[in-house]
Formats: C-alpha cells, sequence, structure tokens
C-alpha cells in the first residue's frame, strides 16, 4: 500500500500531508481531532538529515501543538550505510529523535506506530519501535537481516537457518515473528480509521512487550529475567 | 557442540562456605571455568560443554594432570570451551582453582 | 597503570567501583543462558555476555553493569538484553546515584536478531523513562569491540559518554559499510581512518562524547565520579539547545570528507598530530575547540 491510499484509508475525513523526497508530514482528521504525522517512504534510508528532519517536527509538535498525537509512518530500509553519517554521528543524530519523542511522551502526547511497509534494523529502532505501541500492515516487511547476510556472518549454514525459522521466531524476518516477540502489538486490516481510533484510546502503559512476548511464546524468558534482576535480594 | 563429564575421587573437601570463582570468557581459542562447592559425596564433577568435538581423550588426559596439581573434592567444575588449547585449558583451570581457593569463606 | 582495553567486563568492574563492593545479581552460578544459541550448536556463557549489579562509586550507591566484549562481541539476545533492561527498572525504583553502563558491544546479536533488536529498544525506553525520573545514567566506552549497532543508538540516549581513545562509537560498523558500499567508501582495514571517523577522540571533539581519557581503569572511574551529580534534562529547552547544535553540526561539517576536515574547521593547527598524542596533551592541544 503507498502513502497517499494509507492516508486516505486512516483519515476518510481528510488530511493535510506534505511529501518531500523520502518524507512526508502534516496533519490527519480523526474523531480524536487533528493528529499529527511524520512518515518516510519508498524504503527510504534514515541518514543524519532524515533523523534531524523528524526531530525537528516532534519538537515543532510539541511546541505548536501541545498534546496532539503523533503517527509514525516510516518506511525504511534501515540506516543509511555512509562512511558521511557515521563520521557525522549517525546514532546520536537518531538518539535525539528518540529524545525528542521521550519529551513529547512524557508531555502527555500518545505516540502511535504503524509499519506499513518496510521497517529494518536501526532504522525500525528510531522510528516505530519508539512509539508507545508499535502495529503493523500484514504485508509490512520487519527484520533485522535477511537470511543469506546473517549466514554469511554468522558462519552458520543458510539451510540450518531456513530449517530453525520454521518453528523458531527468534532470528528471522517477517512480522508475524515480530508479533509474536511483542515487538508488534497487532496487526491491522480492514477498517485502518477504526484501528487508528482505538489505538488513540490507549492509556499510557509503559513498555508492555516483554509480556506479550511471553504471552505469545515467543520470548520466553526476557520478562522474568528482567523482573529477577529488578528484584534480586541484596 | 559436545557435552562431556568426568569425575576424581580421593580429593580433600574445600570449605563449603567459599564464594563460587569464575576465570575466562567464551571466546574462539578461550574457555570460562567456574568452580562451585557443592556436596558430591567427595567427588569433583566436572562438566564441559565445547565447540570442538572429539577430544575427549584429550579432556581426560589435561583433567587428570589437573587434579594431581589439585586434589579436591565436593567442587563442580563447569566449563563452556571454544576450543581452547590444552595449555589455555590448563591455565584457566589453574586460575579458576588459585581464585577459588584465594577467595571469599 | 591498568588498561580498560585488556580487562574483562568482570575486571573493569570491580576496578572501576569501591573496592569490594560490587554484588552481582543473577551471577553465573544461576547459570541464566541463552536458549536458542543451543539449537544453532554456538557456545554459551552462564552470565550471557553481561554482568549486573549493585556497588558504591566515591561511596555513592549505584547500579552498574558491564558487557563482555570476548563473548559474541558483547552482542545483545534475549537474556543479555533483559538483564539490561531490569537493571534499569531496578534504578527506577531505587533512584541510585546513577547507573553505569560499561558498555561494549557490536549491537543485536544476529543469532537472535528479532530478539535483540526489541531487547534494545527495551533498553531504549527503559534509559528514557529513568532519566525522565531524574536518575543520571553513565556510558564507559573503550573496549576492544566498541559500542556499535542498537547499543550506538542506547548509548547517546544516556546523560554522558566516557570513552578513551582506543574506544569506538557508531552505527554500522566499517566492515559493514564496506561489504555493502565498497572499499573506497570506507576502507576498513584501514584504521588510522576507522578511529579518525569512530574513535574517542574525535567523538569528543564532535561532541559525541564527553569525556576522553587515558586507557587506564583508574581514568574511567575519576570521570565517572566527575559525572556524577549531572542532572538529567529532557526539557524542551535542552533538546532544543542540542537540535541547534546539530543543526550546526551539518551545517559546519555536513561537506567535510574526513575527521581531519572537521578538526581544521574547529580551529586546531596541525590535526595530522592529534591520533599521536596521549589523553592529556590530547586534551591540552584541544581545549577550547571542541564543536
Amino acid at each position: 500500500m503507498d502513502a497517499k491510499t494509507l492516508l486516505a484509508k486512516l483519515f476518510p475525513a481528510g488530511c493535510d500531508v506534505a511529501f518531500d523526497g523520502p518524507f512526508f508530514h502534516g496533519t490527519g482528521d480523526s474523531a480524536h481531532g487533528k493528529i499529527a504525522i511524520i512518515g518516510s517512504i519508498d524504503a527510504a534510508p534514515i541518514g543524519v538529515e532524515l533523523a534531524f528532519r523528524m526531530a525537528g517536527d516532534v519538537l515543532r509538535i510539541v511546541r505548536d501543538h501541545p498534546g496532539r498525537p503523533i503517527l509514525l509512518l516510516v518506511d525504511t530500509q534501515g540506516q543509511r550505510l555512509s562512511r558521511r553519517d557515521e563520521l557525522l554521528g549517525i546514532n546520536g543524530y537518531m538518539a535525539h529523535l528518540a529524545k525528542c519523542l521521550q519529551l513529547a511522551r512524557n508531555r502527555g502526547h500518545k505516540i502511535v506506530g504503524l509499519v506499513y511497509s518496510e521497517a529494518v534494523s536501526g532504522g525500525f529502532l528510531a522510528s516505530s519501535l519508539l512509539a508507545d505501541r508499535c502495529y503493523a500492515l500484514p504485508e509490512a516487511q520487519v527484520r533485522v537481516m535477511n537470511l543469506p547476510a546473517m549466514s554469511r556472518i554468522t558462519k552458520i549454514p543458510l539451510e540450518r537457518l531456513e530449517e530453525l525459522s520454521k518453528s523458531s521466531s527468534v532470528f528471522a524476518p517477517g512480522v508475524t515473528n515480530y508479533l509474536k516477540m511483542g515487538a508488534v502489538h497487532s496487526l491491522w486490516d480492514g477498517d485502518l480509521a477504526k484501528h487508528l481510533a482505538e489505538a488513540l484510546d490507549v492509556p499510557p502503559e509503559g513498555d508492555s512487550r516483554r509480556q506479550w512476548g511471553e504471552e505469545r511464546g515467543g520470548r520466553k524468558l526476557a520478562r522474568a529475567v528482567a523482573e529477577k534482576v529488578r528484584h534480586a535480594a541484596g | 557442540m559436545e557435552k562431556l563429564t568426568f569425575e576424581f575421587f580421593g580429593g580433600a573437601p574445600v570449605n563449603a562456605t567459599r564464594a563460587p570463582a569464575l576465570v575466562g570468557v567464551v571466546g574462539s581459542g578461550n574457555l570460562e571455568v567456574l568452580v562451585e562447592p557443592e556436596k558430591l559425596d567427595g567427588r569433583c564433577a566436572v562438566e564441559i560443554l565445547t565447540a570442538a568435538r572429539g577430544f575427549g581423550e584429550i579432556w581426560k588426559a589435561v583433567l587428570e594432570d589437573f587434579f594431581a596439581r589439585h586434589k579436591l573434592a565436593d567442587v563442580r567444575i563447569s566449563i563452556n570451551d571454544v576450543g581452547a588449547t590444552p595449555a589455555v585449558v590448563s591455565l584457566r583451570l589453574d586460575q579458576a582453582v588459585e581464585s577459588f581457593l584465594g577467595g571469599v569463606q | 597503570m591498568t588498561s580498560y582495553y585488556e580487562a574483562s567486563a568482570r575486571e573493569r568492574l570491580h576496578a572501576l567501583l569501591d573496592p569490594g563492593s560490587f554484588h552481582e545479581f543473577l551471577p553465573p552460578t544461576d547459570r541464566v543462558v541463552s536458549p536458542h544459541l543451543v539449537q544453532l550448536d554456538t557456545p554459551a556463557a552462564f552470565d550471557d555476555g553481561v554482568i549486573v549489579g549493585r556497588g558504591r562509586l566515591d561511596g555513592k550507591p549505584v547500579l552498574a553493569a558491564a558487557q563482555e566484549g570476548g563473548f559474541m562481541g558483547g552482542a545483545v539476545g534475549e537474556v543479555h538484553g533483559a538483564k539490561l533492561v531490569g537493571l534499569l527498572e531496578r534504578a527506577r525504583d531505587e533512584k541510585p546515584a546513577a547507573v553505569l553502563l560499561l558498555v561494549e558491544s557490536g549491537g543485536v546479536r544476529l543469532h537472535e536478531a528479532n530478539a535483540g533488536l526489541i531487547g534494545v529498544s527495551e533498553i531504549m525506553r527503559a534509559v528514557l523513562a529513568l532519566r525522565s525520573a531524574g536518575v543520571p545514567v553513565l556510558v564507559l566506552d573503550g573496549g576492544q569491540f566498541g559500542c556499535f549497532g542498537g547499543m550506538g543508538i542506547a548509548a547517546r540516549l544516556c546523560d554522558a559518554i566516557v570513552m578513551s581513545e582506543e574506544g569506538r562509537l557508531g552505527l554500522s560498523g566499517p566492515e559493514v559499510i564496506e561489504t555493502t558500499c565498497g572499499v573506497e567508501e570506507f576502507d576498513s582495514r584501514d584504521r588510522a581512518l576507522v578511529w579518525r571517523t569512530v574513535g574517542g577522540k574525535h567523538r569528543y571533539l564532535l561532541g559525541e562524547a564527553d569525556a576522553l581519557v587515558a586507557d587506564d581503569i583508574v581514568a574511567f572511574r575519576k570521570a565517572a565520579i566527575d559525572l556524577l551529580n549531572i542532572k538529567p534534562d529532557l526539557s524542551l529547552e535542552a533538546l532544543t539547545a542540542e537540535h541547534d547544535r546539530l543543526d550546526a553540526r551539518l551545517k559546519r561539517f555536513g561537506a567535510c570528507r574526513d575527521a581531519l576536515d572537521i578538526w581544521s574547521a574547529l580551529g586546531i593547527e596541525a590535526p595530522e598530530k592529534l591520533p599521536l598524542l596521549e589523553a592529556d596533551g590530547f586534551r591540552a592541544a584541544v581545549a577550547g575547540r571542541r564543536a
């Protein structure tokens, strides 16, 4: 689904969005009032400029529209791989975006993430995974790395990885794996505007992904181990 | 991965309140050795998980030499190994025991 | 002088904190190992490559974690990530003087890629929540494997980063960039280039790292103690000021090809000499010139 079709389905009452290269932003009209939209298209690689631009938008929303919910619609192939981005500190720019979103959260802005196309690795970490809850379309492509590349780096035979990924959701690409692991709350199908309205009704809850990962059987240890460290004697 | 277990008898019991000791790192050519006091009816129990298969006889020889140096009883030794040479294994075992015996009671 | 670079994670923690003060949570004897490595025929570590616990720094209570680079490059898996998140959440309960993160990590552990990525995201959320609650988080970075991947982002969420010259901080490793984009883009075997691009001295000059110390655990300890009074600031004012700094960085240095161009632009004479200087001499040579 391309971004314009997505926006029309999310905001049947209308939206006002500007596209500028890989970046788009604007507002959508909903029963909850205006929703701020920050997004990207064409599986944008996230480099210093795009991370910086998104952060600037978040700050502007916090300053000019207190309390307005923020919808992240980021389509990304991951971080931009370049010496220049490393030289300039891309990790710092992504962290800055994350801090700006935390500021928004601390000031009562709801942050909803919807993976509508691709979400990969560092790009995913610096966008949709920063939302209060991350959702996805059924056709979303979510991963850290494809299996052939993983096989080359880990030296584990590709056939073994492919075999294991049939029964384990722990490393292979796929939005259902991320559902099972608790990273994605649910898939949005059908009436997207209704799904968005429900998402905007969710009260603040902290980070519940470990609980979901355990309930769904994708991460059987994370919640319990974190809990053990939190409450360990001494 | 291969799991190997060995037992040794006739050693001198250690103080059961000694703190466990850990030395080494689970990296290529290296190993971690965890030494813990445990009621084992006088045995020294050794369990090894190793990435290098087929070296059982060499492990046996290295451990027998080690036990000759440090005749311990009621001690559990647990090892995660990534293809360390016998020399490195011996070194880590000695370091682990020294840390264990020199440590908190 | 005890090299921070050469020391294991365990050795670093014990030498950094007040003598005898460190108490470990979920120690190796608990054997909380990765359940995923065994099915990939890969050796596991009893502590899954990260040590977490409490201790004292200059008499003040702290929670601390140290990643063991020697085990899978310090990469984050399900258990490893959960130990760090648990520590950060404990800090919200206990409000120690600070949380110290001795980071050494390539990022997400590919063998548990999805669990690792989500684990890093949970660490990021936990750091932000903890700092929002007023507890400072300090990062120490001086190990062989540097601080890359998701941990490179997480590190920059914290209050301050102390680096040695040996330390590296970035997102994508030079090897990954070379493999994907070619050696002309980034020659990962050109060590001088790598360190000019992501190493401690450059990060200090750029403003990505807050302190540059010698490769000595005592120096790291002193720098951490000096930072204990830092107050987390995630206010609109602070983030707007940061935004302006990051904007200036893009404008001033966005066209620079190499760190030497950036260091020249900062007004440093003989920038090519900087990599040769020891920490004290380096700090003196660049005083007043940091971005």
